[in-house]
């Protein structure tokens, strides 16, 4: 980090404005029509300027599965995405149940320099549903975790979701969790449906998300407190969060861009690429979820963000991992379903990708409104641009669902506290000593 | 057509096509030497990754009937327990020069996983899959119908058969084979099992459900197949015990008794005799179940003289 200035001329800002972005340091220094100012001019005409990227969902998998993507690799691929940071779920190994392995991740993070890398934190201890872990010391750690998490696994036991909830309304925490009853879904595949039935998959009903959803939104009620449903993928779901939402229930909720644009007729061939966790679904859901993010009744979208090596998916169906890779291209398939569509503008785009999940997670320095003076965490779209999916990425698993489609829009420039990770679409080089 | 993966893959035309060269097939099997030099100094695998003896057997005995080398490949005793993908022992056997594999799988569309990918060249056959499919038992079980209930039309299909399917049909490969077979035949199939272990959108692959296997029986069934019942169904609470079962959708002597004397019955074995079906029914004279397995070695061949012999010819 300099302190030269960066000037980037003539960027439309969400609102539509065409403004000049100066940043010095780690700050925006000035915002406004046309700045007086020498610097470093960086010709922005016809792309948008929004606040960094925020993602509350994503797998770095390291510590422990660093043959799939490494906090490093995560990082870079979260830059290349337009993110300036993301939060590092804990289904880890070990798990992130601790404060010594939540600052580990943090300060790797730190290290790697693309993002900020905020670590979740389990819920319970080694993700086993049994008992709380310890939540207060990640808290107080110097990674701070406010959210937590046993994604990947559900906290299905009724009184230990009520603990958890009421444990950390204390220090401002808040429960994300992986809504999936597990006895509905023992070795579940798909969406349980005529088509699980034709391909004699074990199906993964609807019903065993909405249950959990509908019973945890009673609880965050009962007990007064905060809570954040990770990956809905249902229209069911959708309206229970919006009838809790209506009765004042603090519940925010989230979608993944996959189950905003694929459906479970991909599985007819049995690729396991598009085996995920919650499936995709049908038509309808995916409808119902783009009208949500609309409507308010969605608060994010967050990626799921889910490297798996090329082995763990080049195998039968049902020993398939689980997942699917989404960094790189959630900006561009959340611009193709929902802008595109018509559905929302680009302030609301900024709010589901960067404003609402910074405010879930209470991150300081992102999802703050782009003015003098804020944190200089920015990201640069062509929203032109159509790009026909590839194979390249920045992470290190390839387990990508969007390969030869094409989509809307191009990260362009991203800057992390005023360093450029991404400029004219190349991922930079980062030395942090 | 190059595999054999689902009775998806089979128009109607082709599944007829198959059926009479099967009856060709039988031909050759009451002779004193039973066999035909079609594949000679082919080989073929039989690549089973899930416990079964008749339906291995049964396609050991057709490749062998039409002179093809055959190697038995079972996941006990095999790499696969030392824990091997399935990438790696299809690539071996690949490597080794099998021209055909006969798969049969615990996980539904293992074999279209095999079929996609670029592993291997070979044909596969699919011996049963999952949760899947079993094409091989449909196309088995639609000649020993056309063979043993009287009155059809000789234009080689089922037209204006009624079939009634009782059991499993949630986690059987054999319905699901001949749910799209029988159907594609012409034939009326309905089905009868618990309301469990069927699903929601039964609606769409046969022509009547009923859940009270008496009122079924009381329509006047051509066919009666009957399903193995899994033990495992009775502990996942598909069903409350064995003996429920038998009562509400086994085939005892009561409902034996009533049935038709013309009314076919059927097994894909191997049976669980006094569970969903009793020995009165099942050695009756109106019992095909013999002539099901004895119609098992006459399709197989006929599948592997149709992709080995004449598709390959037309590559």
């Amino acid at each position: 980090m300099t302190n030269q200035r960066t000037i980037f001329r003539n960027a439309q800002l969400a609102d539509g404005h065409v403004v000049d972005i100066a940043v010095v340091g780690g700050n925006i220094e000035a915002i406004g029509a046309t700045l007086d100012l020498q610097g470093t001019d960086i010709n922005c005409e016809g792309l948008i300027a929004l606040q960094g990227l925020v993602d509350l969902h994503t797998h770095l998998r390291e510590p422990g599965f660093e043959q799939s993507e490494t906090i490093l690799t995560g990082s870079r691929a979260a830059a290349k995405g337009g993110f300036t940071a993301v939060h590092a779920m804990a289904n880890t190994s070990p798990v992130a149940d601790s404060a010594a392995v939540v600052e580990q991740v943090f300060a790797l993070g730190q290290a790697a320099g693309y993002v900020h890398v905020q670590p979740i934190g389990a819920v319970t201890s080694n993700l086993e549903g049994k008992q709380l872990a310890d939540l207060l010391k990640m808290n107080q750690s110097r990674a701070g975790v406010t959210v937590f998490s046993d994604d990947g696994k559900c906290v299905s036991d009724s009184l230990l979701m009520r603990r958890a909830l009421e444990y950390v309304k204390a220090f401002g925490g808040v429960i994300a969790q992986h809504a999936q009853d597990p006895n509905l879904t023992v070795n579940a595949q798909m969406n349980e449906g005529a088509l699980s039935f034709e391909l004699g998959l074990t199906g993964w009903p609807q019903v065993a998300e909405e249950a959990i959803i509908a019973r945890d939104v009673l609880l965050a009620e009962h007990v007064g407190s905060r809570l954040h449903i990770c990956h809905v993928s249902t229209a069911g779901s959708v309206e229970i969060i919006r009838w809790a939402k209506a009765r004042g229930i603090e519940v925010t909720a989230e979608v993944t861009p996959h189950h905003l644009i694929l459906t479970e007729d991909l599985v007819k061939d049995y690729n396991p690429i598009f085996k995920v966790n919650p499936p995709l679904r049908t038509e309808k859901d995916v409808l119902a979820l783009r009208a949500a993010v609309a409507d308010g009744t969605i608060d994010i979208v967050a990626t799921d963000h889910a490297p798996h090596t090329a082995d763990s998916k080049d195998c039968e169906f049902g020993q398939a991992a689980f997942g699917m890779i989404g960094l790189e291209t959630a900006a561009a398939v959340v611009q193709t379903t929902l802008i595109e569509t018509g559905l929302i503008n680009w302030t609301r785009f900024q709010e589901i990708l960067s404003t609402a999940p910074a405010a879930i997670s209470g991150l300081s320095r992102h999802g703050q409104q782009l003015a003098a003076g804020n944190a200089a965490n920015l990201t640069f779209i062509d929203p032109t641009a159509r790009v026909i999916v590839g194979p390249e990425s920045e992470s290190k698993s390839r387990n990508n669902p969007y390969l030869g489609l094409e989509l809307n829009g191009q990260i362009v420039h991203t800057m992390f506290e005023g360093t450029f990770t991404v400029k004219n679409n190349q991922i930079q080089e980062i030395h942090n000593d | 057509m190059k595999h054999l993966l689902s009775i998806n893959d089979l128009s109607r035309d082709a599944a007829i096509d198959l059926l009479n060269l099967a009856v060709e097939m039988q031909q050759v099997n009451t002779r004193d030497i039973k066999k035909l030099p079609a594949l000679t100094g082919r080989t073929v695998a039989n690549l089973f990754f899930e416990d079964s003896t008749r339906t291995r057997i049964s396609f050991e005995l057709a490749a062998r009937r039409l002179s093809a080398d055959v190697i038995n490949f079972s996941a006990k005793g095999s790499s696969v327990s030392k824990g091997e993908s399935l990438k790696d022992t299809v690539q071996t056997l690949e490597a080794m020069g099998v021209e055909a594999l006969i798969v049969r799988h615990n996980h539904s569309g293992a074999v279209n996983t095999i079929a996609n990918s670029d592993w291997s060249k070979a044909v596969v056959i699919n011996a049963g899959d999952g949760t899947h499919e079993h094409p091989t038992q449909a196309l088995l079980d639609a000649l020993t119908i056309r063979q043993r209930v009287s009155g059809i039309e000789h234009n080689g299909d089922l037209t204006g058969l009624k079939v009634l399917i009782v059991g499993d049909i949630l986690h059987s490969r054999v319905a699901r084979s001949n749910l799209l077979l029988l159907r594609k035949l012409g034939a009326k199939v309905a089905v009868s099992a618990p309301s469990t272990l069927v699903p929601a959108t039964i609606a769409r692959y046969c022509d009547e459900v009923y859940f009270d296997l008496d009122e079924a029986l009381s329509q006047k069934f051509d066919v009666v197949m009957m399903l193995r019942i899994q033990s495992e169904r009775m502990n996942s609470a598909f069903m409350p015990n064995s003996s429920e079962y038998s009562f509400g959708w086994g085939l005892g002597d009561t409902r034996f008794s009533k049935l038709n004397q013309n009314t076919l019955i059927m097994h894909p074995g191997p049976m669980n005799r006094g569970l969903e079906i009793s020995s009165k029914a099942a050695d009756s004279k109106q019992s095909a179940i013999l002539d099901q397995v004895t119609n098992g070695v006459a399709v197989r061949m006929a599948v592997l003289y149709k992709l080995l012999a004449q598709e390959k010819k037309n590559d």
